[in-house]
Parts: C-alpha cells; sequence; structure tokens
C-alpha cells in the first residue's frame, strides 16, 4: 500500500505540468549560459581573453560549461523534460480517448441541458413530426445526427471535431519524436569537413567534433572545377563547385554543387560552404570544339603541359597581376596544325583559338580549394516529421474544437412537446456561442415547425 | 519617389498616429480614434508601397531579393507586421484605445531601423540566397509583432490593474477579463508564428550548412524566447494562471524576443551576424 502510494507520488509529480513549467524554466535558464561563454573551440580562446585563471578554466570545464548543450545536466534536464512529457502524455491519454470516442446519447438528459448553451422551446407538432423535423433542419445545416430514447425523451446529438481533441497529443508526440531525430543524427550520423583542391579527390574527411580524426566516405569523391562569381563590388555572389563521386574508380555521379544545393551521395551530403585560392596554381580547360572533346589541366606557369590525344601543347608565358589574384595570362598554344601562337586571355575567361580546320575553346582561371561540410544524418527525416506533425498539431490545438449539440423532446402537459436545444464546446466558447445562437435563430424562423418560448 | 523617401514618411507618420492614439486614451475625443487609424491605415499602404518598392529596387540593381535581409529590412517588415495584427484586432476587438499600446511599437521600430541601421541595398552573400530565409525571417517577425502587441496590452492590464479608480483615464480601458483574453489569444497567435519560425530557419540552415540546430546564441535565443512563451501558455490553461502573472509573462516574453532580435547581433556573436550590418 504505502509503496503503491509512493509510487504513484512519482507518477503524479512526472506527470505533473509543475515539473513541465520548472523544466522550461530552468531550460530557457540555463541556455543562456551557452550563449554568453563561448562554446567549444572559442571557449578556451575566450578564458584567456579575459585572463581567468587556470583553475577557473579547470572548474568551468568540470561542470561541462565549455560545451553545455552536450554536458551530463542540460542532456539531463532534457531527459527530465522528455520523461515528463511522456509520463503526462500516458497518464492523460485514455481520458482524451474516452472523451473523442464518447457516446453522446448516454448523456444523461439532466446533464444535457445543463449544457453551457442552451435554449428550451415548445411545439404543438406530434413527437414524431418534431424528430423528423428537427433532423432535417440540423441536416441542413451541417450537423448529422444520432437518435437516442431515455424514458420518455427522445435525444438527437449530434458533433463536430472529435479528434481535434487530439491535436495536444500531436504536439507533445512531435517533440519525443524531434528528440529520437536528433538523437539518431547524433548516434548514427557524422559531421565533418574538408578542403579539397581543383583536380584531387579524397575518400575521407575530417570530423568536424575538433578530434582531427579521419573518417571514412566509403567513395571517393573529386572536385573537377571550381568557379567564383562576384558582384561588382567585389564580394563573393556565387560560388560552385564542379563535384564526381567515384566507386572503385570509376564516375558514378556528377554535380555542381552551390551554396543551398549540395550533393547527396548514400545519404552523405556535400555542402559548398567556402573556399580557398591556391596562389601559383591554375585551371585550365580545353574543349575541340568539331569533336566536343574536353580536358582538365591543373597547370603551374613556366612549363609546357600537353594534351596527347590532341597533339596539344600549351603553357603560362606571363601574367598580369594584383597580387594574390591573376588578372590576366598569356598563353602559349601550340599543336600540329602550324607555329606556336601567344596570346592573353583574361582570368575566368574563355577564348577560342583557331588552329588550321579545328577550333579550340580554352579557360584559364586561377586555382581554389574548395571548402565542403559534409553531413550523415539519418535523423533528419524525423526530425521533419516532428516539425511537421508539430504545426498541425498547434493548429488544431489552438484553433479547432470539439462542438457538440443535443436536441431533447420531451411530451409536456396539453399534447405540447417540450423541445431543450444544448452545446457545448471545448475551446473558443464565444465563438461557439455565436454559431449557437445563429443556429438557434435559424429553428425558431423555420415555418415547418412552429416554437414558442412559452 | 525612392523607397526611402516612403519609409521616412512612414517613420513620422507613425509617431503622429501613435500621439493621436495616445490622445484617444487621455481625452477619450472619439474623433481623435478615426483620425487615428485613417493616419495609420494610410501610413500602412505607403510604407506597404515603400516594402514593395525596395524589392523593385533591389531587382533593379541586379540583386533582386525581398527586402528582409538586414536589420534595417527586417524592422521595417516587424514595424509592418505588427500594424498589420493591431488592425486586425482593432476590428475583432473594436476598440481603438488597443492602439495606444500598440502602434508606438510600430513607430519605435521604423525610428530605431532609420536612425542605427543603414538603409542602402545590399547584395545577398550566398548563404542567404535562399527561399527558407526568407520563410524564415517572415514567420519569426509576424509571430514577433503579435508578442510586441502582446507585451504592450500586458502593460495596459498592470496600469490598469494598479489602480482601482472607476473614473477618468483607465476607465476607458477595456475591462480587465477582456484584455486578458486578448493577451491570450495573441500569446497562441504569436506562439504558432514563432514555432513555424524556429522550424523554417532549421530548414534553412540544414539545407545551407547541413545542420539543422547548431546551439548558436541565435538560435538558443529564438528557443528560450519559445520556452517562456510555452510556459506561459500551459501555466494558463491547465494551472489557471491569468491576470497580472500573464500580463508579466507577455512582457518578459517580450523582453526575450528584443533580445534574440537585437541584443544577440550586438552583444553575442554567431552565424547570424549577417544582420548587424
Ligand atoms: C515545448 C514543449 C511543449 C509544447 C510546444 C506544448 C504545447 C501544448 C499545446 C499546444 C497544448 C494545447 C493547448 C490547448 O489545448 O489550448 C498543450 C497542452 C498541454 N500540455 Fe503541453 N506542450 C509542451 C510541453 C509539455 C510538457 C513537458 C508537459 C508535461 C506535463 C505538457 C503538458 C500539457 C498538458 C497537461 C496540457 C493540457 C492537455 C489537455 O488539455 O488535456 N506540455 N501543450
Amino acid at each position: 500500500m504505502s509503496s503503491d502510494k509512493k509510487k504513484n507520488d512519482l507518477w503524479a509529480f512526472l506527470a505533473s505540468v509543475k515539473l513541465a513549467l520548472f523544466t522550461f524554466f530552468t531550460l530557457a535558464a540555463a541556455s543562456i549560459i551557452g550563449t554568453v561563454l563561448p562554446q567549444g573551440s572559442e571557449f578556451h580562446r575566450f578564458v584567456h581573453s579575459r585572463g581567468w585563471s587556470p583553475a577557473t578554466e579547470k572548474v568551468l570545464q568540470v561542470l561541462g560549461l565549455d560545451d553545455m548543450y552536450h554536458s551530463w545536466w542540460f542532456v539531463g534536464l532534457l531527459s527530465l523534460f522528455s520523461i515528463n512529457l511522456i509520463v503526462c502524455t500516458i497518464d492523460r491519454l485514455p481520458n482524451i480517448l474516452r472523451l473523442v470516442r464518447l457516446d453522446n446519447l448516454g448523456l444523461g438528459v439532466d446533464r444535457i441541458v445543463k449544457m453551457p448553451q442552451r435554449r428550451e422551446w415548445f411545439t404543438a407538432a406530434s413527437l414524431a413530426e418534431a424528430e423528423s423535423a428537427f433532423r432535417e433542419k440540423l441536416a441542413a445545416m451541417g450537423w448529422k445526427t444520432a437518435r437516442g430514447e431515455h424514458g420518455s425523451h427522445v435525444i438527437l446529438s449530434a458533433q463536430k471535431g472529435a479528434w481535434t481533441r487530439l491535436g495536444v497529443i500531436g504536439v507533445h508526440t512531435s517533440i519525443l519524436l524531434i528528440f529520437v531525430g536528433a538523437i539518431i543524427g547524433s548516434s548514427l550520423g557524422f559531421k565533418g569537413n574538408i578542403m579539397l583542391p581543383e583536380g584531387t579527390s579524397s575518400t575521407k574527411v575530417y570530423a568536424a567534433d575538433g578530434s582531427n580524426s579521419m573518417i571514412p566516405l566509403g567513395f571517393e569523391l573529386r572536385c573537377d572545377w571550381f568557379e567564383l562569381e562576384r558582384y561588382d563590388n567585389g564580394t563573393p555572389k556565387d560560388y560552385r563547385s564542379q563535384l564526381v563521386v567515384l566507386e572503385d574508380g570509376r564516375e558514378v555521379m556528377r554535380k555542381a554543387i552551390e551554396v543551398n544545393d549540395p550533393l547527396v551521395y548514400k545519404g552523405i551530403t556535400f555542402y559548398q560552404s567556402s573556399f580557398q585560392l591556391l596562389d601559383g596554381s591554375f585551371s585550365v580547360r580545353i574543349t575541340d570544339r568539331a569533336s566536343g572533346k574536353s580536358r582538365l589541366f591543373h597547370i603551374r606557369p613556366g612549363r609546357e603541359f600537353k594534351w596527347p590525344e590532341a597533339s596539344v601543347g600549351f603553357g603560362i608565358v606571363n601574367q598580369q597581376r594584383v597580387y594574390p589574384m591573376s588578372l590576366r595570362h598569356k598563353i602559349w598554344f601550340n599543336d600540329p596544325a602550324g607555329d606556336p601562337v601567344q596570346f592573353w586571355v583574361n582570368d575566368g575567361g574563355t577564348v577560342p583559338v583557331v588552329r588550321g580546320g579545328k577550333t579550340y575553346d580554352f579557360t584559364i582561371k586561377q586555382m581554389y580549394a574548395t571548402g565542403l561540410q559534409v553531413a550523415y544524418d539519418p535523423g533528419v527525416w524525423w526530425v521533419y516529421a516532428g516539425c511537421t506533425i508539430m504545426l498541425l498539431g498547434l493548429y488544431v490545438a489552438f484553433f479547432m474544437s470539439h462542438r457538440r449539440i443535443w436536441v431533447v423532446l420531451t411530451p409536456a402537459d396539453g399534447g405540447r412537446v417540450k423541445v431543450n436545444f444544448n452545446g457545448t464546446a471545448n475551446k473558443n466558447r464565444v465563438g461557439f456561442e455565436n454559431l449557437f445562437a445563429r443556429m438557434a435563430e435559424s429553428l425558431e424562423e423555420d415555418d415547418s415547425i412552429k416554437l414558442t418560448r412559452e | 519617389m525612392t523607397s526611402s523617401t516612403l519609409l521616412g514618411i512612414t517613420t513620422i507618420a507613425y509617431l503622429v498616429a501613435s500621439g493621436l492614439y495616445i490622445g484617444l486614451l487621455v481625452f477619450r475625443a472619439k474623433k481623435l480614434g478615426t483620425l487615428a487609424t485613417v493616419l495609420t491605415a494610410l501610413t500602412f499602404l505607403v510604407q506597404t508601397a515603400g516594402i514593395v518598392l525596395r524589392w523593385i529596387e533591389s531587382h533593379r540593381m541586379g540583386y533582386g531579393h525581398p527586402p528582409l535581409s538586414n536589420m534595417y529590412e527586417s524592422l521595417v517588415f516587424f514595424s509592418w507586421s505588427t500594424v498589420i495584427f493591431y488592425f486586425g484586432l482593432e476590428f475583432k476587438f473594436k476598440n481603438r484605445i488597443l492602439g495606444a499600446f500598440a502602434i508606438p511599437f510600430a513607430f519605435l521600430s521604423m525610428a530605431l531601423a532609420s536612425m542605427f541601421h543603414p538603409d542602402e541595398i545590399r547584395p545577398l552573400v550566398p548563404a542567404l540566397q535562399s527561399n527558407w530565409l526568407f520563410a524564415h525571417v517572415m514567420t519569426c517577425f509576424v509571430g514577433y509583432a503579435a508578442f510586441a502587441v502582446a507585451c504592450g496590452l500586458g502593460v495596459m492590464y498592470l496600469v490598469k490593474s494598479k489602480s482601482q479608480k472607476k473614473e477618468g483615464l483607465l476607465a476607458s480601458l477595456p475591462d480587465l477579463r477582456v484584455i486578458d483574453d486578448i493577451i491570450h489569444k495573441t500569446i497562441v497567435f504569436g506562439f504558432l508564428w514563432l514555432s513555424a519560425g524556429i522550424i523554417t530557419g532549421a530548414i534553412w540552415a540544414n539545407s545551407a550548412w547541413g545542420t539543422y540546430w547548431s546551439w548558436d546564441p541565435k538560435e538558443t535565443w529564438s528557443l528560450i524566447t519559445w520556452f517562456v512563451y510555452a510556459a506561459a501558455l500551459h501555466a494558463r490553461f491547465t494551472r489557471g494562471w491569468g491576470g497580472t502573472r500573464i500580463a508579466w509573462l507577455a512582457i518578459i516574453g517580450f523582453i526575450s524576443v528584443i533580445f534574440t532580435y537585437y541584443g544577440v547581433n550586438f552583444l553575442l556573436s554567431g552565424l547570424h551576424s549577417y544582420g548587424s550590418g
């Protein structure tokens, strides 16, 4: 008995909204700390810049304040929050389901006639006439009635939106779904990054957790080309990387990614996040217009490079530079069709090179390394499902209600029939009151059955 | 006519409108109320034109983005949303005195924008070129506008409940129970939009960086705000809190909003520092 009582106390505590209010405010207050103290790799620098002692730093670290959103006590608070939510939901679910499924005809007449919205009329029509008139009239207004008898009373009842009582459950479950997604993501997924110079490939990326460990991708990723587009004032407008996925050396996928438009392969997503100029290296693309054949080169100035299949040789012989940018390049170009030629081309530009019957398009630009963020997060769909359910649930919980109406017909003295029209809604009572008043009015005005107040 | 001119006019006109609404509160002359509403409505049209024109101007400059990309533009949008939200309330509750507690926010926000933030139209850095960003900013600011009004109403509630006088200035304020009810409904409305705002923000972050949540200060503060309002809602419908306590929570919640929106950019650093321009 006493252990039962204790268990019930604990259960009641875990199901209580008091606990929820406590966790809401505690989470809110605790979250502030991490926005004031820089977290992760910034923490140490911050402590230094403030001139705090190593002992202070140690204490803060023991409290987990250098990475507080992942500290044992913050995760503990989130767990308490989840348990609270789960217990509260389990605790209240039976009652909510009971209300959703409730047979409104089963309610006693004395309860029905005391509902918040009520009208009382009398009619000279017979019980059967009154019944069919009300059924039709209410059906015309969109309320499909069920019929029951209770002693000498005939009861008609109808309801709308019983299911909307589940909105709250939707909202609360959605939060748990989001947590499940976050847990899946952090235990099965990873975050990484890599700087990939044009023309190079990698089968691993750096873990983004600061541990400097490498994460194998299970395939090879190559960057062929990186392009930077600037606004007139020089700020970057767009940057784009031509990425290629290789399995066992074979190309299986190719995509030009840009910020907000990543490449996804085997659930691993590669995001364009940054770039780095590789001073002194250049990317060249030569296309033979007639055959459509094209090749990429990654070169340095002052050396000859060859494209054997096309018997083409070329090199950079001079440059016009504003350090660290190269503005123009002077190119030496040769093939069997004639003597070598030299020409200038702007950085990032393309010039046609006409050689005998052939035309080559020659493109040259400075070489970059593309900075990619890499994420594998199998939990993200749980999170998105949770978010969708939350928004729908909030809408239902806030703006929709369960509305119920009844008509009770009772034989009264003088062969008349007493009519009780009643209704209730679990939310937006004012709105329902207006709706109910309009319905009552149109029932009173209806000619098929004469209703009087007395 | 440039968008700057239109928005400049808007700022001054909202100042005058605020004066009229406060005048209505003090002198209870019906005519002032009508005047205030008409002026606010006209100003709202000018402001709308200003926002649309600014969008067009950005296209002419070759950048082409909705005017929701920096501090200046979001303050203007906040002001605009506050007015539209207030009109909804004025229409629904047929009470103009509420304006004295709402339109000053619209004015202050415009004043802040024009005094402290450059209004030049700038190109977007790549990370901001996303429709999710605009969905994010819009949903957040509709929510913030509702919270601003809730805060104004909270102040109204506290002022009225402090004084027992049946006569004078405060008697013209709506009944305490009516104010309490509007505060609650306003918070509910704001909470739905704030939730949508946080969610669209998470989707945007995920599409740009591959992380829907990174505990950056702005994100965290929006969550703190969300917790405060969630607490207010639960306290009300399960523990029956009302009146003074909810009025205070409406004010505290809005302070948290201001900090999320403004304080974070200047006092803390993070991904969202784009807005500090
Ligand atoms: C941030 C997380 C939460 C959100 C967004 C949330 C949202 C909601 C919403 C929208 C409602 C319905 C309001 C209405 O009927 O008008 C509600 C009701 C409720 N919530 Fe939460 N909730 C959260 C967390 C919690 C937690 C942790 C508890 C733990 C006890 C809880 C307990 C309740 C209870 C008891 C109700 C009333 C349900 C009823 O009317 O039967 N909520 N919540």
